[in-house]
């Protein structure tokens, strides 16, 4: 019987007839080659988009990824599924509404089903001088023709009559909706790209940890792994969490503290909550996925981490928050938490640039917004390694920016990671 | 995640807040790198996989800046000392070698 290379409804069909014994693995188990013309370090989400489209739009066919662990062991799948493009400074907009327009077409492009789910992202405001903020972001957003709609509390209510509106000191006035933000199913973006980047002949390698970098006259020539030496003419980082380690073994001092960000499953509950809400009076965010669990997070812990679990006042701050806006949650069970390590870069912006280091590129500093970002990260990687220069839409997230004075602060907080 | 304060004793760490890492000293502004220096106390960090020496104040306490010595591998806290004791070892070694 032939694998079946496609998934459709036909084959899916068809499988069902005999018995689901068609099926082949999403990607090959690769053993590297013993040069590429492009190494990607990271087999997370922006890993492997960087990889599919550098396939795909850019014509690079001699690719590698090199995973230490396995695909979807890190932060790519451990993420809370939000994706939005609701920024108000010019360096961001243009690169998370690209990352949004992605995500609309993604399913079609990799024939895979990622449950991209526009269900919309509703940030709650509780004063006068919040609504402000939040109507100044809205214009932001609509001059660049990204939707974005200012509700006031009578709108919310319609929506979500159970919220806690009364809360004696953050009364819920309003909300600011981006009906196209929503939620994408992330395991299966890794495993969406893996595969889609496969099929283009993309090596995989999993479970191959990078030990160093082979750099001779300021120019890299391969990277050092537990599985030997792969010879690359670039290579490209894309290892969030623990970037200043792995660029350190290059000789780099980068701008960013690794922070742990917990996140949160419930029990599965009946269908509770059909969007996105966020509380603006803490930080609180819940989606409910389609197994019925809420699934919700806060803030950072705010310590230096890369341990992948945080400390129990942050658990409560979060469930504090949950319970502040919608109270009907209280006798709900916590199934699960886990932590991720997330890049913090010095503005809470990323970094999608060249280094000091011919042939080495460099993208990191997701701080906690780097899952939503995963398709145009990956794009603007893949334009950066293949033409060797900036894609028009991350052009403002150079690495030098520290140095020249053009932080993009979206939360105007400085060079202090654990508060961005 | 336990901080044994030398002055209160073990408290939960929801009673310290977190500055950073507490190798950083602030340059020289008349050294002639001074503008380099400026640039690396500002952004660049060392973030150390393993003990870090780390600037914590008890907020909720006796509003003391501590230097605390963790492992941000496993979050094990090593050694706590009063940041003023730990300059004034500091501002000592540092008049020694002169």
């Amino acid at each position: 019987m032939p694998r079946l290379d496609r998934y459709s409804i036909f084959s899916v069909f068809l499988e069902g007839l005999r018995g689901q014994t068609g099926w082949g693995p999403a990607w090959r188990q690769a053993t590297p080659k013993p040069n590429y013309d492009v190494v990607i370090v990271g087999g997370g989400g922006h890993g492997l988009a960087t990889a599919y489209y550098l396939a795909k739009r850019y014509g690079v066919r001699n690719i590698a990824v090199v995973e230490k662990g396995w695909i979807g062991s890190g932060n790519v799948g451990r993420n809370t599924t939000i994706v939005r493009s609701n920024y108000l400074l010019p360096g961001n907009i243009p690169f998370y509404e690209t990352s949004m327009k992605l995500w609309e077409g993604l399913e079609q492009d990799l024939n895979y089903n990622a449950m991209v789910s526009q269900r919309g992202v509703l940030n709650l405001y509780h004063s006068d001088a919040q609504r402000d903020a939040y109507a100044r972001r809205g214009n932001a957003m609509r001059l660049h023709g990204i939707d974005a709609e200012l509700l006031d509390r009578d709108a919310v209510r319609s929506m979500y009559p159970w919220l806690n509106y009364d809360n004696a000191r953050f009364p819920i006035q309003g909300g600011l909706l981006q009906r196209r933000g929503g939620t994408v199913r992330h395991d299966a973006v890794a495993w969406g790209y893996a595969r889609g980047a496969d099929r283009l002949g993309v090596d995989i390698i999993e479970n191959t940890e990078v030990t160093g970098f082979r750099i001779s006259n300021g120019k890299i020539s391969g990277i050092e792994t537990t599985c030997g030496f792969i010879g690359a003419n670039k290579v490209g980082l894309a290892v969030a969490g623990n970037s200043s380690r792995v660029a350190g073994m290059a000789g780099l001092s980068l701008p960013i503290e690794s922070h742990v960000l917990q996140a949160f499953v419930s029990e599965g509950i009946k269908p509770f909550i059909d969007g996105v809400v966020t509380f603006g009076a803490g930080h609180f965010y819940v989606s409910q996925s389609d197994k019925g669990g809420l699934v919700f997070g806060g803030d950072i812990d705010g310590y230096n981490s890369y341990a992948q679990r945080g400390n129990l006042p942050v658990v409560e701050d979060v469930l504090e928050g949950g319970m502040a806006l919608m109270p009907r949650i209280g006798r709900v069970r916590l199934l699960r938490s886990w932590g991720g390590i997330m890049d913090m870069s010095m503005d809470g912006s990323p970094i999608i640039d060249r280094t000091p280091v011919d042939g080495l590129f460099f993208n990191g500093g997701w701080c906690y917004g780097g899952f939503k970002a995963t398709p145009a990260s990956g794009l603007c990687f893949a334009h950066l390694i293949a033409r060797n220069e900036s894609h028009e839409v991350a052009r403002a997230y150079r690495l030098d920016r520290f140095r020249t004075g053009h932080m993009i602060d979206e939360k105007g907080m400085g060079n202090q990671p654990n508060l961005h | 995640m336990r901080i044994n304060c030398p002055h209160c004793g073990q408290r939960s760490n929801d009673e310290f807040s977190y500055l950073g890492d507490a190798s950083i000293v602030r340059p020289d502004p008349a050294a002639p790198n001074a503008n380099e220096a400026f640039y690396a106390f500002g952004y660049e960090r060392a973030n150390i996989a393993g003990p870090m020496q780390e600037l914590w104040y008890h907020a909720a306490g006796c509003h003391a800046w501590l230097v605390v010595t963790r492992d941000t591998r496993n979050h094990e806290i090593l050694d706590v000392k009063s940041a003023q004791e730990v300059a004034l070892e500091r501002q000592k070694a540092a008049g020694t070698a002169q």
